[in-house]
């Protein structure tokens, strides 16, 4: 409607005019509620929380109030700031290995049915095994300490990451592969042009879940055998009867979580901005509904 | 007499192993230097297959495919192909899409880095003759199937293929772009005089475009007639009204008919 708006331009009516005027209004009304929705549902689950925990006098070790949560977080500012630094670092580097190595195989597994086959199985059955049970081996291999953090993050966000790669290079369309071949292309030119550039949406929507699932990696890890990190700050806290302390420790996990998160959607939109055509559009078009 | 720029004898094509379906059969055809030919027949007649034995992007069951000179045993480089789908990259804004096959191609490809200005004009230029001038920086989806069928003939032609294969390029177009395009490819046949095979179903299509037209029966292919069309060029659509024209549609209409009757019989028994 819109559109036809615009394109009679040089006769709008003032009828014509005003309902352009409306949607666009209605557009930008619809766009900046979107901006402001997550910060709103985020104050008012804490306030329905606060309220909660007022009303029915919940003990606070059992459940404390986000201000309580907040005034431990006040106390304990610089343990907690060293312990998510260590975390976010052991996270970022198991997480940056897991790019590295997923990225490597999915493209090998996507691009040869043969490796597909061969190697598929193995993959699921390590995935399968319950990342806790591993730790105790990786402190055997490695001791107490950074090393066993590290990769349990990378072994837990490795997975997604392979499987979402080679998905978009296995189903790359075959038309798009024969306007390749039909110039004598080699297998890797094919990879190249195609193969990769055709992935990157499956890889990003992949990192938005290895990012989350690789904090969870580092602070299990944590938690079994650290002497640093929120995961073992936790612990300690926990072992204390320090409950806000605890929910504090799990509030500052949850806010690194979202900030990466944000990180690689940002990264996203920037590099395959292709992939997500329409949506803007759509947006408008709903607003005209 | 010079030695046909593609030779092909006797080429059969069985798809899915010894029980598999028959799809060509027999095919035996030579076209010239220069020569643009036609061929039509019923759908899955095995047009598009004998597209792909020639282009080596699959090898024959049986008989042979020389081109240039030299036995087809992978994919050619000095053809450029368009297919029915545009099948631009999605990613690409259509002046990368149509300069694609020079990131391929030798010698193009050592030399785009050096040259890319002088590659980018003329990319610029074959833009310009179909009509997309203007249109470089943006994406497929931005724009018309027709504009997007145009970009990817573009693309056919970069690399100034000696031989270009077009597999029903028109195919999902409605009439009046397809009439449009046929201009425009007439156009750059006569400015560059590649070697062209355009398969279609399209009977006034091919006798509008083509030297030769040679019509297939129905599955599995084999090529049943040939006809010469000597209308003179530039064609432009009121030739499709005169009387020759309409004659030669309507014979090879009957051929075509012919052939479907063929199939009709066989899948009757």
């Amino acid at each position: 409607m819109a559109t036809n708006a615009k394109v009679s331009d040089g006769s709008m009516s003032p009828e014509a005019l005003r309902r352009l005027e409306a949607l666009t209004q209605a557009a930008r009304r619809r766009r900046r509620l979107q901006a402001w929705l997550p910060w709103l549902v985020i104050i008012g689950m804490f306030v329905v929380w606060e309220v909660a925990v007022k009303a029915f006098q919940v003990q606070q070790f059992v459940l404390p109030a986000p201000t309580d949560i907040a005034a431990s977080m006040i106390k304990w500012w610089k343990p907690l700031l060293d312990n998510s630094w260590q975390t976010l670092m052991t996270t970022l580097i198991g997480f940056g290995l897991a790019i590295v190595f997923g990225l490597l195989l999915g493209i090998a597994i996507g691009s040869s049915t043969l490796l597909y086959h061969g190697l598929y199985p193995l993959l699921i059955g390590f995935n399968s095994v319950p990342k806790v049970a591993v730790v105790p081996i990786l402190v055997i291999w490695f001791g107490i300490g950074t090393v066993p953090a590290v990769i349990t993050a990378f072994l837990i966000s490795f997975f997604p990451i392979v499987v979402n790669v080679a998905t978009g290079i296995a189903t790359v369309e075959p038309e798009l592969r024969d306007v390749l071949r039909a110039l004598g292309a080699k297998p890797t030119d094919i990879i190249r042009k195609v193969g990769l550039p055709r992935a990157m949406p499956y890889f990003f929507a992949s990192l938005k879940i290895a990012i989350t699932v690789a904090f969870v990696g580092s602070i299990i890890a944590e938690t079994v055998a650290a002497n640093k990190g929120i995961g073992h700050l936790m612990i300690l806290a926990s072992s204390r009867f320090d409950v806000p302390l605890v929910f504090a420790g799990l509030m500052v996990t949850a806010i690194m979580g979202v900030a990466m998160y944000v990180a690689a959607v940002a990264i996203e939109n920037r590099t395959t901005g292709w992939a997500m055509r329409g949506q803007t559009d759509q947006q408008t078009a709903l607003a005209g509904v | 007499m010079e030695r046909p720029f593609v030779e092909i004898s006797g080429v059969a094509m069985r798809y899915g192993g010894v029980e598999g379906t028959l799809a060509l059969q027999n095919a035996t055809l030579e076209v010239a230097k220069g020569e643009f030919i036609a061929v039509v027949g019923p759908s899955g007649c095995g047009k598009s297959t004998l597209m792909r034995l020639v282009t080596g992007l699959w090898p024959a069951t049986a008989g042979n495919v020389v081109v240039a000179g030299q036995e087809v045993d992978g994919p050619l480089s000095i053809a450029g192909m368009a297919f029915q789908n545009p099948t631009l990259l999605p990613w690409r804004n259509i002046i990368d899409n149509v300069m694609l096959p020079l990131e391929v191609v030798e010698p193009h490809r050592r030399q785009l880095r050096s040259q890319r200005a002088m590659y980018e004009a003329k990319a610029q230029d074959l833009l310009k003759l179909v009509g997309l001038g203007g249109f470089d920086k943006k994406f497929p989806h931005q724009l018309s199937g027709g504009m997007q069928q145009r970009a990817s003939l573009c693309r056919a032609l970069i690399h100034e293929p000696a031989l270009l294969m077009l597999d029903e390029p028109f195919a999902a177009l409605d009439i009046f772009t397809r009439e449009d395009l046929w201009s425009v490819l007439q156009d750059v046949w006569m400015a560059r005089r590649p070697t062209v095979i355009l398969v279609t179903h399209d009977l006034r299509e091919a006798a509008f475009l083509a030297d030769r037209v040679l019509v297939m029966s129905s599955r599995p292919g084999r090529i049943i007639a040939e006809r010469k069309v000597d209308l003179p060029r530039p064609r432009n659509l009121d030739t499709t009204y005169q009387p020759e024209f309409v004659t030669l549609v309507h014979d090879l209409r009957e051929h075509i008919s012919a052939a479907r009757k063929g199939e009709e019989v066989v899948n009757g028994h």
